[in-house]
C-alpha cells in the first residue's frame, strides 16, 4: 500500500521548475522512529488523497536543533538552524507544516531572528484548514461513538495557544472526545520535553508518562489521542506498564482521519 | 502637648519612609546587576497585562478558592489605605476624621472599610488554617522550611494585628462620639466596630481616649514597619507584581532566546570567506566572555526582578510534572534560591564598598544543584500558572546553557544526542542519506 504513497522532493519539484503548496517538514522521529513513521505515511495519505501540492526535504531535512538548545547546547542549535534556513531559503520555502510540535515551535518562533521566516502549521491545524475549504471530509468511519480522549502536547498548547485545531478534528470522526482533568494549558507533561526523550529521567518515585497515562486512564477512553510523536511513545509505553495496550490504542491524529477513511 | 504628638508623628513617618527608601535604592541596585534585556516594546500591550493580571488578578482566580481570598485581602489593603491617608492627615495637623466634611459619602466609606477590614480578618483566618492546620502540600514543602515559613506566617499576624486596630480605633471613637468627647465630633458608620464598642461602656472617658490614641499610634506605625519589612519578606509582590507583570515575556512561551553571542560566532564559521586569524573589527564588541548562567549576575535583571517578585505561594511547583513525580525540581525554589544568593552577592557589595569581592560561590552548585536542572521537560507548566507571570524556566535554561557551553557537563546520554545531530543531523544514529527511507518500506 505505501507503493502508492506519492512524496516528492523539494530537488525534484525544483527540477521540475514547480513550488509545491507547502513543505512537509518530517523532522527525525517521522523520519527514522518505527511509530513515528506510521503517523508520516498517514499524513501523506492525506495530503495526496486530497490532492495536495507537497514536498519534502528528504535527504536534504536535519534535526531543527529543538533537543539541542533545550539541553543548553546553543551552538548546535544554531548551527543546525542555519543549515536549515539555507537549505528552505534556497528552496524560497514559504510555508511548512509537520507532525512534530518541537519542530514546529522551533521552525515557527525560533528561525525568524536567524533569517528564516515562514508560515509554519502544525499538521492538525493544516488538516483542519483542508477541512474549512472542503478539499477534506471526515467521516466518523470506525471511530463513530468511540471515547476518544486528547492529549495537549506542552509545545503546541502551552508554547503556541493550539488547543481546538486537534480537537475539532476529533469532533468530525462522531467520536465522543473526553477532557482530561488536566488538559489545554493546565495539561500535564508526557515527560519527554527538554531532551528528556533522550535521557533516563532523574530520579523520583514515578515516571512522569505514567502519571500522564493515569490521566488519560481515568477517561476510560478507548483510544488516547497525541499530536506529537514523542508524546505518542511516552503514552504508549504508559499504556504498557499500566498493561492496557490491548485495550487501549494511542494514535495521532491524522491516523484517526487516515484510518476513519480507510485510506 | 499635642504640638509634641505632631511633631513625634512626623518624625517617624520620616524615619519609616526614609529607611524603607534606602532598601528600595539596595534594591533596584540589585537588580541592575543583571545582564540587559530590551522590554519596552510593545507597551500598549504591557500595560493591558499589568492591567489585567496585577491590578485585576485575572490568574490569581484560576485557583478559585485562594483567587477569591486573595482578592479580599488585596482590595482590603488598597482600599484600607485610602483610610490611611486621612490617619496621615490627622496625625500630622491633630485633626479628627479631617474627611468628614464628606458627609453622607463619608460613612460609605468607613462603613465599607470596616466591612472589608472584617472580611480580610475572615480570609485570613482561613489562609492561616490553609497553611498550619490542614497543611495543603505547596505550603509543607521543604522549599518553605525556617525562614520562608515563619515569614509567610509573620505577614498573616501582622496584617490580623492591623485590621484588629483599625476596627478598636473606630470602636472607641465611635464610643468617644456618642458620648460627646472633646474634639470627638460625629462622624463616620460604623457597622462592624459598633458591635466591639460596648465593651467600653462603664470604663472611664480617659481610659477610652487613651485606648482610642493607642490603637491609632499602634496602627500608623504598624503600617510603617509592615512597609519596612516587606523588602525582608517574599510579601514584596505586593509591590514588585506591577512592574514584573508589565516586564514580563510577551513571546509565546515555547520561543526560547537564541543567544546572539552564539550567533555571531555561529556565522563566522559558516562565512567560508571569514578569516579565523583576523582580530575582532574595531569598534566591535568582544565576544560576551560567558555562556549561559552560573551565578546571579550572569541572569538577565527581569529574572532578579521575578526572585524579588515570587511570593512562593508554590502553584508552579504543585504544576511541574518533576516535581509532582518525586523529582528534586521545584520552580518555587529555583526563584528562592537565585532571590537568597542575589541577597548574599548584594549584601557583599555592601560590605566592600560597593564592589563585590568573589566568594568562592555561586547559585550553580551551592544553591541550586545539576540534578535539579537536568530534571526539567520545559514544558511550560510553572511560567503558565504563575499569578504575576514569573518565568522560573528561563533560569533553568540558561544554567544549563552554562553546563552544557561553559562545562560540557551535561549527561552522558544528551551527549550522544548531540553528537548524533552534530555527525548525522539527527538525535538518534541514522544515517542522514536514510532520511526519506520510510517512503518505500511497508
Amino acid at each position: 500500500m505505501s507503493a502508492n504513497l506519492v512524496v516528492p522532493t523539494m530537488a525534484e519539484m525544483m527540477a521540475e521548475g514547480k513550488q509545491p503548496e507547502v513543505l512537509f517538514w518530517v523532522g527525525c522521529s517521522g523520519s527514522f522512529d518505527d511509530r513515528a513513521k506510521k503517523i508520516t505515511k498517514a499524513f501523506v495519505k492525506i495530503l495526496n488523497q486530497a490532492n495536495v501540492s507537497f514536498a519534502v526535504l528528504g535527504t536534504e531535512e536535519s534535526c531543527t536543533g529543538d533537543p539541542a538548545k533545550r539541553a543548553g547546547n546553543e551552538f548546535l542549535f544554531q548551527m543546525q538552524a542555519m543549515m536549515n534556513i539555507e537549505v528552505m531559503n534556497a528552496y524560497e520555502v514559504k510555508k511548512v507544516v509537520t507532525a512534530c510540535p518541537h519542530c514546529f515551535n522551533t521552525i515557527k518562533n525560533e528561525y525568524p531572528e536567524l533569517g528564516g521566516s515562514y508560515e509554519v502549521v502544525h499538521h492538525t491545524q493544516f488538516l483542519k484548514s483542508l477541512l474549512d475549504d472542503g478539499r477534506l471530509t471526515i467521516e466518523g468511519g470506525q471511530f463513530k461513538g468511540k471515547k476518544i480522549t486528547f492529549h495537549d502536547p506542552c509545545y503546541l498548547g502551552r508554547a503556541n495557544n493550539v488547543y481546538e485545531a486537534p480537537r475539532e478534528l476529533i469532533q468530525k470522526l462522531d467520536a465522543e472526545l473526553v477532557e482530561m482533568k488536566r488538559s489545554r494549558a493546565n495539561g500535564l507533561c508526557c515527560g519527554a520535553g527538554g531532551a528528556q526523550m533522550f535521557k533516563e529521567p532523574e530520579k523520583g518515585n514515578k515516571d512522569i508518562n505514567v502519571e500522564r497515562t493515569e490521566d488519560a486512564l481515568e477517561t476510560q477512553p478507548e483510544i488516547i489521542a497525541a499530536g506529537c510523536p514523542f508524546c505518542n511513545t511516552m503514552l504508549t509505553d504508559g499504556v504498557k506498564f499500566k498493561e492496557k495496550e490491548h485495550e487501549i490504542k494511542v494514535m495521532d491524529v491524522a491516523e484517526l482521519i487516515a484510518n476513519a477513511k480507510d485510506l | 502637648m499635642s504640638y509634641l504628638d505632631n511633631i513625634l508623628f512626623a518624625i517617624i513617618l520620616v524615619l519609616g519612609i526614609g529607611f524603607f527608601a534606602q532598601n528600595v535604592k539596595k534594591l533596584i541596585r540589585n537588580i541592575k546587576l543583571g545582564q540587559d534585556v530590551d522590554r519596552t516594546d510593545n507597551p500598549k500591550e504591557r500595560w493591558r497585562n499589568m492591567a489585567m493580571i496585577a491590578l485585576g488578578q485575572s490568574k490569581m482566580v484560576k485557583r478559585p478558592v485562594a483567587g477569591i481570598l486573595h482578592i479580599i485581602v488585596y482590595l482590603g489593603f488598597i482600599i484600607i489605605n485610602i483610610e490611611v491617608l486621612e490617619i496621615l492627615i490627622d496625625g500630622l495637623f491633630g485633626t479628627h476624621r479631617v474627611f468628614s466634611f464628606l458627609g453622607g459619602f463619608y460613612n460609605v466609606l468607613i462603613g465599607s472599610f470596616e466591612v472589608l477590614a472584617f472580611l480580610v480578618i475572615v480570609a485570613i483566618a482561613t489562609f492561616y488554617i490553609r497553611r498550619n492546620i490542614i497543611k495543603l502540600k505547596r505550603f509543607i514543602s521543604n522549599d518553605l522550611t525556617g525562614w520562608p515559613k515563619s515569614d509567610a506566617n509573620n505577614i498573616l499576624y501582622f496584617e490580623t494585628v492591623l485590621m484588629v486596630l483599625f476596627l478598636v480605633l473606630n470602636a472607641a471613637d465611635l464610643h468617644l462620639q456618642t458620648l460627646g468627647v472633646g474634639h470627638y465630633n460625629q462622624a463616620g458608620a460604623f457597622p462592624v466596630s459598633q458591635f466591639i464598642a460596648p465593651i467600653f461602656n462603664g470604663i472611664s472617658e480617659n481610659i477610652v481616649v487613651l485606648i482610642e490614641r493607642a490603637a491609632w499610634w499602634l496602627h500608623i506605625v504598624g503600617i510603617l514597619i509592615f512597609l519596612n519589612y516587606l523588602y525582608y519578606s517574599k510579601h514584596l509582590h505586593i509591590l514588585l507584581a506591577f512592574p514584573n507583570t508589565y516586564f514580563a515575556n510577551l513571546k509565546p512561551q515555547g520561543q526560547f532566546d537564541n543567544l546572539e553571542s552564539v550567533t555571531k560566532e555561529v556565522k563566522l564559521m559558516m562565512d567560508p570567506n571569514a578569516d579565523p586569524f583576523a582580530a575582532a573589527p574595531a569598534g566591535e564588541e568582544p565576544v560576551h566572555s560567558k555562556f549561559g548562567a552560573s551565578d546571579v549576575q550572569d541572569l538577565n535583571w527581569v529574572q532578579l526582578l521575578n526572585a524579588y517578585t515570587c511570593t512562593e505561594c508554590g502553584r508552579c511547583t504543585s504544576s511541574c510534572p518533576a516535581n509532582q513525580t518525586g523529582k528534586k525540581l521545584s520552580p518555587r525554589k529555583i526563584m528562592m534560591d537565585t532571590r537568597d544568593r542575589l541577597e548574599e552577592v548584594g549584601k557583599n557589595i555592601d560590605t566592600n564598598k560597593g564592589v563585590f569581592v568573589p566568594d568562592g560561590k555561586s547559585l550553580l552548585n551551592d544553591y541550586i544543584s545539576t540534578e535539579e536542572l537536568w530534571a526539567c521537560t520545559s514544558c511550560n507548566a510553572c511560567v503558565e500558572e504563575c499569578p504575576v507571570n514569573i518565568s522560573p524556566l528561563s533560569i533553568i535554561m540558561d544554567m544549563r546553557r552554562y553546563l552544557v557551553m561553559e562545562q560540557s557537563a551535561a549527561p552522558m546520554e544528551l551527549n550522544s544526542m548531540m553528537t548524533n545531530i552534530e555527525n548525522n543531523g539527527a538525535p538518534w544514529q541514522y544515517n542522514q542519506m536514510d532520511r526519506l527511507n520510510w517512503k518505500d518500506e511497508n
